[in-house]
């Protein structure tokens, strides 16, 4: 609509300025071309205000089609699970989700209606260019196609010559960036003084690799200005030689010439724009390539079996990651209620994976999980998880209060309930020296926390969730030895009542409880069926 | 232009010609554009008088060349503009380096968090962006301004000066207001984006302890809400912004409207005659192309100036280390190092973070640093490795062969920095390994290595073996920031490059992290094996394997608690035993060395590419102690360790909760895509 209205102005400004120049040449005054000269200034005002009108619009459309996508993105990533969205992808994906998906605004506020303008302005300028004088009209038609081409011939090779630079151009602008984050290595080695030159030299490198893949990106823009210009050029001397032998009149030879430019002008700036959203494009392409995959399968919906009096068993599960690698293979296990076990093994061997499984992030990809003789699969992960207390590896904690946090899993849990779900956890000493105590909130200022602190804060959910089943994932992994052992008087009061599942690396750290297992490359063998004399 | 702006513009000073010659090509590829359109309205109008061909012949010409000049200048002035800002560039990081150089890593908090220098790199990046959208394009405008307000003047007098302050408002009033204005909304935007990060990055990091404990939904909603928020707000800026644009359009407009209505008066009143009305009105047209630019030159001068405030602040960061006037002569070796009740502290007036600690390293000696984290630990790596000044006791290097008192020795603080960290050499906690070649990495620390020596030095630390099954071998690319090592590999790598270094005093700080417990056994008997006959010092906050050492010092909150050898400090009742034995209880209880031999048994094909694996794990498994004692409690809680050899441990003791949050919420408030734009060149 306001590339409508702008478009219209366009002529208008054009053929009324061409009006007011040619009649205040015969020295009428400014009485007589009042209307005009009134009609020429609304033409100005209104075309200011289409200006705001589409920047409004577009903006606004901009910000809300981005909320959508956001939305839709996040709620897909969410369905695929904590297990897929693990290691770097949490990361990768908030970035996509905010500064990605806002590399969309020069797209969607600038790049789609100069598109618009570019679309519509260019026809009816040459329309009424060519309806005032044809020839002129030919012109344009025979340079306006030029920049498209030669844009795009242009475009294709600087693509095949950037690809070829970019390894290069990679290294080189990397290169301060690496020396920097190793600037204590080279101060060690008496080195970082000699980086100096070698980074100067670097940097002139790249100037030099960088210019020269300039110089034929910028051809296309150069192209654009130059067709823009010889059009305007070739025009304005054609009408003016028509103008001396009078086969035209001033008049129209002023309009022609005002109008000549402004087919140019949406190319041009689409063409600017374009570059600038380049960056949009691609985080679109990526937020869309997550939100038009299919959900992998239906969530379940039965109801979860009691976990206090059924037997989970995983019958010959395998599990593969990414690229079709297995993980775990072949896993036999039972679980009764009330059992205690551990799970010990190498980095990688796929122990945590068989708590994603208990934990029903991971599916398996062979063989299946049974609780009480149903199969996980069916069952509601939500009322699943309601029955499992887990303390991860480096548990998450949110930025609100204590008693938020601990309140996770119970939101509606009482103060009561939670004070002394951390006492449970040994907890309750340092929450009190908190300056607001359980009503701290933990931000990057108002307090600081400890790895042995945090962990105790996670276990505090647990038992505030007071779960049949507990799975502990490397309980203690990064404390130091003093806060794990503090821990572990912890742990001994959680197992009790309940079926607990440890999963370490380190069995000197932490490991006595029921029956050992140790997992190794994907397959678990039980090494000490008998209860060893100390409970955990 | 501020203070900080003004220190990075002077490092430009020697380039100023080339920004004046890519400046004057962008005011004459816009002037060419303005010029065109006034020519060919004279053109026009002289025509209509009808004068003969040869009256026209300058005109025609005249619209020709400037419709080549201005595709041509233009042209010329983006790669002129770019090559400066290259140039500059280099400058500025030679400058920052400079300074890196003396502040790292103890200087700088920057050096404690990564995102924090990974920022600092893209600021320097970031200089680029002055030169190509800020300061060309400002020069630029204002050339071309004038010469297009010159010749408007030229030709209808008052109608310079109308087109003067109309360029001033559209290009430097609106552009400048809406800024200020925009201020407040930014402030308001970049606390909803803050709010939005950090909601996004609950959800998504902490997306498996929501989902356990049922809590997905609550925290989605909390995303959606920040989001639909942060959309409010955008929607209120969109009037902002099109009042912008509104307002530049208007201003042109009437401007071009005021010029013709003098215009047309004139000829009324027969003062003006058509040829200068046309040519006067159209130069007035096309001058706003002039200050089109202006804008986003306002809004690359706000970023630059956020970017420059930062380089400025590490440049002006007062150093760690003073440097004597003139160096003493190095101790000849062997040497011994003494500490005397060293005390240091980071900050001026802050506490102290080693309070009186005494040392002594000595050939063939091994040392073990230990305690909970943040005691202090890698700051005594800081000192030794002269990356801090003390705040009291001394740091002594004797020579070995004089025999002398220890007063007699060289005070560290004597030798200058480079020349101390001869002396001392070692592996940083988390080492760097560079993008390049397994030999460039090693030779950083002896560029004249031969492969022999490299060969030797690999053998030594056990990596002959994963090395020969490289098909480049030592040539092998490591990739950005080592990614193709293993931890293990990595800290072999870093070991291998102190060794080539020849130190003599080899300080390992906390090499175990990250690796499980047997990979962890294996390399440090490996390492101990390799340092023979050196004076070692390991720090570590884990208690294992350390029977091995000569002496083990027990700090804590910056004081040495306890020392002694493993065996006395095991019979004495204090930190250590309890901390040990705790840990050990569960081990002695449950009859690891069964578990511990399946271990071995299965971990064996894994560790092909060590030569002596058998060998290797019979070092590394410890002798559980058989006794079940209560175990004792220590009020210290630990954290994963974080920073280097000097690395400021009372930086880095509490671990922030929420930090990711926060980094999300400060990222935002900076100028997005810095780094990105950095790595490309601006169109």
């Amino acid at each position: 609509m306001f590339g409508l209205v702008a478009t219209a102005m366009i002529l208008a400004q054009a053929w009324l300025l061409a009006r007011v120049l040619a009649t205040a040449a015969t020295g009428v005054g400014v009485r007589v071309l009042a209307t005009v000269l009134s009609a020429l200034l609304a033409a100005f005002i209104i075309r200011a205000a289409a200006n705001y009108g589409s920047e409004v619009t577009a903006t606004r459309a901009a910000a809300a089609i981005k909320e959508r996508l956001r939305g839709k993105l996040l709620r897909r990533v969410i369905e695929r699970g904590p297990v897929w969205l693990g290691g770097e992808r949490a990361g990768e994906i908030t970035t996509l989700a905010i500064s990605g998906l806002d590399a969309l605004d020069p797209y969607f506020a600038s790049y789609l209606p100069q598109l618009l303008l570019a679309s519509c302005v260019p026809v009816s300028v040459l329309a009424a260019i060519s309806a005032v004088d044809w020839l002129s009209g030919l012109i344009v038609v025979i340079t306006l196609p030029l920049i498209p081409v030669f844009g795009m011939l242009i475009g294709l090779s600087t693509k095949a010559g950037s690809s070829r630079n970019w390894q290069l151009l990679a290294r080189l602008s990397g290169h301060f960036a690496d020396v920097t984050r190793g600037l204590t290595t080279l101060k060690i080695f008496g080195q970082a003084k000699a980086q100096e030159q070698i980074i100067g030299q670097v940097t002139e490198e790249y100037r030099v690799s960088v210019l020269t893949s300039l110089r034929v990106a910028f051809l296309s823009a150069l192209v654009l200005e130059l067709a823009a210009a010889l059009a305007t050029a070739l025009v304005a001397v054609e009408v003016g030689l028509r103008l001396l032998y009078g086969h035209l009149s001033y008049s129209s030879a002023l309009f022609v010439l005002l109008l000549t430019p402004e087919a140019f002008l949406p190319l041009r700036d689409a063409a600017a724009s374009f570059h600038a959203s380049s960056d949009g494009m691609a985080a679109a392409s990526r937020a869309l390539a997550i939100i038009d995959r299919e959900p992998t399968r239906a969530a379940g919906t039965s109801r979860a079996p009691d976990l206090r009096s059924a037997v989970i068993s995983l019958e010959d599960v395998s599990c593969t990651y990414g690229r079709g690698e297995h993980v775990l293979s072949g896993i036999n296990l039972a679980i009764s209620p009330g059992d205690r076990i551990t799970l010990a093994g190498g980095n990688g061997a796929g122990k945590s994976s068989l708590l994603s499984l208990l934990l029903k992030f991971l599916a398996p990809s062979g063989g299946r999980v049974l609780a009480g003789g149903t199969n996980l699969a069916a069952v509601s992960a939500e009322q699943w998880r309601a029955q499992i207390g887990w303390l991860p590896q480096t548990p998450a904690l949110f930025p609100c209060s204590v008693r938020d946090n601990i309140a996770l899993g119970r939101p509606d849990a009482s103060l009561a309930e939670v004070e002394r779900a951390a006492a449970l956890a040994g907890a309750a000493g340092f929450i009190a020296d908190l300056p607001d105590g359980y009503q701290t909130v933990l931000s990057e200022r108002a307090a600081r926390l400890s790895a042995g602190q945090r962990q105790k804060i996670a276990l505090a959910r647990v038992f505030l969730t007071n779960a049949p089943l507990v799975l502990l994932d490397e309980p203690g992994a990064h404390l130091d030895q003093a806060s794990a052992a503090e821990l572990q008087d912890a742990l001994e009061r959680l197992a009790d009542g309940r079926t607990v599942v440890l999963v370490t690396h380190d069995l000197s750290r932490f490991g006595r409880i029921g029956r050992l297992l140790t997992v190794a490359d994907g397959r678990v063998s039980e090494v000490a069926r008998e209860p060893v004399a100390v409970p955990l | 232009m501020n203070g900080s702006l003004w220190s990075l513009a002077k490092l430009a000073w020697p380039a100023r010609g080339r920004v004046l010659a890519a400046a004057a090509a962008g005011a004459l590829a816009t002037g060419c554009a303005i010029a065109l359109l006034g020519v060919s309205g004279f053109l026009l109008a002289r025509a209509s008088e009808h004068p003969g061909v040869a009256a026209l012949s300058v005109a025609v010409v005249a619209v020709r060349g400037l419709s080549l000049g201005r595709g041509l200048f233009r042209y010329g002035e983006r790669l002129a503009a770019h090559d400066v800002a290259f140039r500059v560039l280099a400058k500025v990081r030679v400058a920052i380096w400079r300074r890196l150089e003396a502040l790292a890593p103890a200087g700088l908090p920057a050096f404690h968090s990564g995102d924090l220098l990974t920022r600092l790199v893209a600021d320097v990046d970031a200089t680029q962006d002055l030169f190509i959208r800020g300061i060309t394009p400002a020069i630029a405008a204002c050339l071309a301004g004038s010469g297009a307000v010159f010749a408007c003047a030229a030709l209808i007098g008052p109608g310079g000066a109308l087109l003067a302050a109309g360029l001033l408002a559209g290009g430097i009033l609106v552009p400048v207001a809406c800024l200020v204005t925009a201020r407040a909304s930014a402030r308001r935007t970049a606390s909803a984006r803050g709010m939005l990060a950090a909601t996004i990055t609950d959800l998504l990091t902490g997306a498996a302890d929501l989902s356990a404990f049922g809590a997905v939904r609550r925290a989605e909603a909390a995303a959606a809400a920040a989001s639909r928020s942060l959309t409010r707000l955008a929607a209120r800026d969109a009037t902002a912004a099109g009042l912008r644009s509104g307002l530049s359009t208007l201003v042109a407009g009437l401007t071009v409207w005021g010029v013709l209505l003098l215009g047309v008066a004139g000829a009324g009143a027969g003062t003006i005659s058509k040829v200068p009305l046309a040519a006067a009105t159209l130069t007035a047209l096309a001058a706003f192309e002039a200050v089109g630019g202006l804008p986003a030159a306002v809004v690359a001068l706000r970023h630059a100036k956020s970017s420059a405030d930062r380089i400025a602040e590490v440049i002006s960061a007062p150093d760690p280390v003073t440097e004597p006037r003139s160096s003493a002569t190095t101790p000849a070796r062997p040497v011994t190092v003494s500490l005397r009740d060293v005390k240091v502290r980071y900050v001026r007036g802050g506490p102290f973070v080693l309070d009186g600690v005494s040392l002594d390293l000595k050939p063939g000696r091994r040392v073990a640093l230990v305690g909970p984290n943040g005691a202090g630990k890698s700051t005594v790596a800081a000192v030794l490795l002269r990356f801090i000044d003390l705040a009291g006791g001394s740091a002594v290097v004797t020579g070995q062969g004089a025999g002398q008192a220890e007063g007699a020795g060289t005070a560290l603080a004597d030798l200058r920095a480079d020349e101390a960290r001869k002396l001392a050499g070692g592996c940083p906690q988390d080492p760097h390994l560079f993008n390049a070649t397994i030999a460039e990495n090693l030779r950083i620390a002896a560029p004249g290595a031969s492969d022999t020596e490299l060969a030797a030095v690999i053998d030594r630390v056990g990596l002959s073996g994963w090395i020969a099954s490289l098909p480049a071998g030592l040539a092998t690319h490591l990739g950005e920031n080592g990614a193709a090592a293993s931890g293990g590999q990595r800290q072999r790598i870093a070991l291998a490059r102190a060794l080539l270094a020849d130190p003599a005093i080899l300080i390992l700080d906390e090499p175990g992290t990250h690796l499980d417990a047997e990979t962890r056994g294996q390399l440090m008997a490996d390492l101990l094996r390799a340092a023979q006959g050196l004076a070692v010092l390991l720090i570590s906050h884990d208690l294992d394997g350390l029977d091995q050492m000569d002496e083990v010092v027990v700090l804590d909150g910056g004081r040495v608690v306890q020392r002694g050898t493993h065996a006395e400090l095991m019979a004495a009742d204090g930190w250590y035993r309890r901390v040990k034995l705790r840990s050990a209880v569960a081990a002695a209880e449950f009859g690891l060395q069964h578990v511990h031999r399946l271990e071995e048994r299965r971990a064996l094909p894994r560790s092909k590419l060590v030569e002596h694996p058998g060998e290797r794990l019979g070092g590394t498994v410890q002798p559980f102690v058989e006794q079940s004692l209560p175990g004792g409690r220590d009020p210290h809680d630990g954290a994963p360790p974080v920073g280097g050899i000097g690395a400021a441990e009372h930086e880095a003791r509490p671990v922030e909760i929420g930090e990711h949050t926060a980094d999300g919420g400060h990222r935002e408030v900076e100028p997005l895509g810095q780094a990105a734009d950095g790595k490309r060149p601006v169109t």
